[in-house]
């Protein structure tokens, strides 16, 4: 312990930390964004949903299994080619973004589908009773009646955002994970390690809250 | 012209499994509501009344037949139409469906933000219900606040919001207690009166029908079997499911079973008597039977009102000389509608 090298490593760690925060920022953002869109086109496409087809739902389907299951640190190797012609490079962290804001994506288009099959058929006939046009009900009815859950769905999808970027080192992206596993782990520094994993433990226990309490009120309404 | 007329109106629900049987939910349907009206509309569940009303406010497409609304055909509407034709005919639930994300002030605002309407005319058009429903104190409770009654009630003022013409209610009562029932069938009363709205009531409670209808339409398997005025269907049903219905608020006979146990312990021949409306007196049937000196005991039945108007099914147990008895019999059925159910 004595031997730790922690105590030159504060710049770098800081680093880390900051790269963390924004891999994970504008990939919960874009492939939140991009998720909820999926996942709104595999809730309304459903049999008996407002835009239901049977064919277009069977695509989404296949898409979305497809690729989501791929675990993730194949799954940065796997999209490499697309990272180079989007971001212009297959290494660093803009590739380890894109990568995260696809795998994001279809995480996210799962968790936004099961938790808008919870709305209850009844508020969305009640909305097309009155004339509501379908996009209305999807803006009005469907988002504002799952806001708990899906507050609930994208503090779980951070968490997993946090534990993907762990890998990042593998195309030379950075963040915690690398910098445990290259300063702490492959230099046997003990310390080093449980500095970056409580700093990771503390910043999800302060998302996984801020979630709680935001659902709650939601859910309160 | 009648508000709403249907004219062999089908449904067909392709199988829910491939392979599987097609739904024919409805077979070939008449309907006419005239403005004003209260139409109540009962049937066993899976009889096709809830599809009956969705294809009103084209909730459902029809498969075949048409639908006009005020002399209008909806059948042939695109979905931008239709939206319009909605806005026109409210619709209450069973399960209420309030959307939970909003107030109640929030619930009874959403149609008047769907039809476009400027905030003051919203504002007061929402207090106005409010006011009417006698939920003016809740306007900024949650929905899970409220009891059932008055998430009913929020129900029927968001419904009424865009001050429509007809009023659709699907099993409106039936998730309500009996006291609660009655308060909701108030206000649909008040709706109808004050308002002037036209209501179809979809129910497989007859009571519902009897406190609040004028009109009764009974469905079994997709079709429309029997329909008249409350009054007459109740005093006179005709068809086995009607008879049914009419069974579970008008005692009519002693089942079998009932009958033996009563006729074990009343000698003697069994008669019902169906008095309808004010035409004849009932003290003039007992003098009749007294006057052949037979005498009677009342073992089933009972009298009800509908719409101011009183029958009643009584079965008597006669008791006397036999030839007396024949003869009194024949003379109380020129008085009355008698029927011999055992000696």
């Amino acid at each position: 312990m004595s031997d730790s090298h922690i105590g030159q490593l504060w710049p770098l760690f800081w680093q880390a930390a900051w790269e963390t925060t924004y891999i994970v920022a504008i990939t919960l953002t874009l492939g939140g964004l991009l998720g909820l869109l999926l996942g709104l086109g595999l809730y309304v496409t459903r049999r008996g949903g407002l835009y239901a087809s049977r064919p277009v739902n069977a695509v989404l389907n296949v898409l979305v299994n497809f690729f989501r299951p791929i675990p993730f640190v194949i799954f940065i190797a796997a999209v490499q080619p697309f990272a180079r012609v989007v971001v212009g490079t297959g290494i660093g962290n803009p590739a380890i973004i894109f990568a995260l804001t696809l795998a994001a994506m279809f995480g996210i288009s799962r968790i936004v589908e099961q938790n808008l099959v919870t709305v209850d058929p009844g508020v969305i006939e009640a909305a097309r009773s009155v004339g509501a046009s379908r996009a209305r009900i999807v803006r009005t009815v469907v988002l504002p009646e799952a806001l708990g859950p899906l507050v609930l769905g994208y503090t779980f999808a951070f968490v997993a955002l946090v534990d993907m970027t762990a890998v990042a080192g593998v195309v030379g992206g950075g963040g915690l994970g690398n910098f445990a596993l290259q300063y702490g782990f492959r230099q046997f520094d003990t310390v080093v390690t449980w500095t970056a994993v409580i700093v990771i433990v503390a910043l999800v226990q302060v998302v996984q809250l801020a979630g709680n309490v935001t659902a709650r009120r939601v859910l309160r309404r | 012209m009648p508000l709403v007329e249907m004219t062999d109106v089908r449904k067909t629900f392709p199988a829910a499994t491939r392979g599987g049987q097609d739904v024919e939910a409805i077979r070939g349907v008449d309907l006419t509501v005239e403005a004003g009206e209260i139409v109540g509309v009962v049937g066993y569940s899976g009889a096709g009344k809830s599809t009956l009303v969705r294809l009103i406010n084209a909730l459902e497409t029809t498969t075949s037949g048409s639908v006009r609304i005020g002399g209008r055909e909806i059948t042939t509407l695109k979905e931008r139409e239709l939206r319009e034709v909605r806005l026109g005919i409210g619709m209450i639930f069973q399960q209420f469906n309030l959307f939970r994300s909003r107030t109640v002030w929030g619930n009874i605002a959403y149609p008047l933000e769907v039809a476009g309407v400027a905030k003051d005319e919203r504002n007061r058009r929402i207090s106005d219900l409010l006011h009417f429903v006698g939920l003016a104190d809740k306007a900024h409770s949650h929905v899970e606040q409220l009891s059932g009654g008055q998430k009913q009630r929020v129900g029927i003022a968001r419904a009424l919001a865009t001050n429509p013409s007809l009023l659709l209610a699907d099993e409106s009562t039936s998730a309500l207690d009996p006291e609660t029932t009655q308060e909701v069938l108030a206000l649909l009363r008040r709706v109808n009166r004050e308002l002037g709205i036209t209501i179809i009531v979809i129910t497989h409670e007859m009571d519902v029908v009897r406190s609040l209808a004028q009109r009764v339409v009974v469905m079994e398997a997709g079709r429309i079997v029997e329909e008249g005025p409350v009054l007459q269907v109740l005093s006179d049903p005709q068809q086995p499911v009607t008879r049914r219905f009419v069974a579970t608020i008008v005692d009519d006979e002693p089942d079998p079973e009932a009958l033996a146990a009563l006729h074990s312990r009343h000698a003697g021949t069994f008669v019902k008597l169906a008095f309808r409306g004010d035409d004849v007196r009932q003290s003039d049937v007992f003098a009749e039977l007294l006057r052949h000196g037979v005498t009677f005991e009342l073992v089933y039945g009972g009298i009800e009102e509908v719409q101011g108007e009183t029958f009643g099914n009584l079965t008597l147990a006669l008791d006397g000389d036999p030839d007396a008895v024949r003869t009194a019999v024949a003379a109380v059925r020129d008085l009355v509608p008698t029927t011999e159910l055992a000696r």
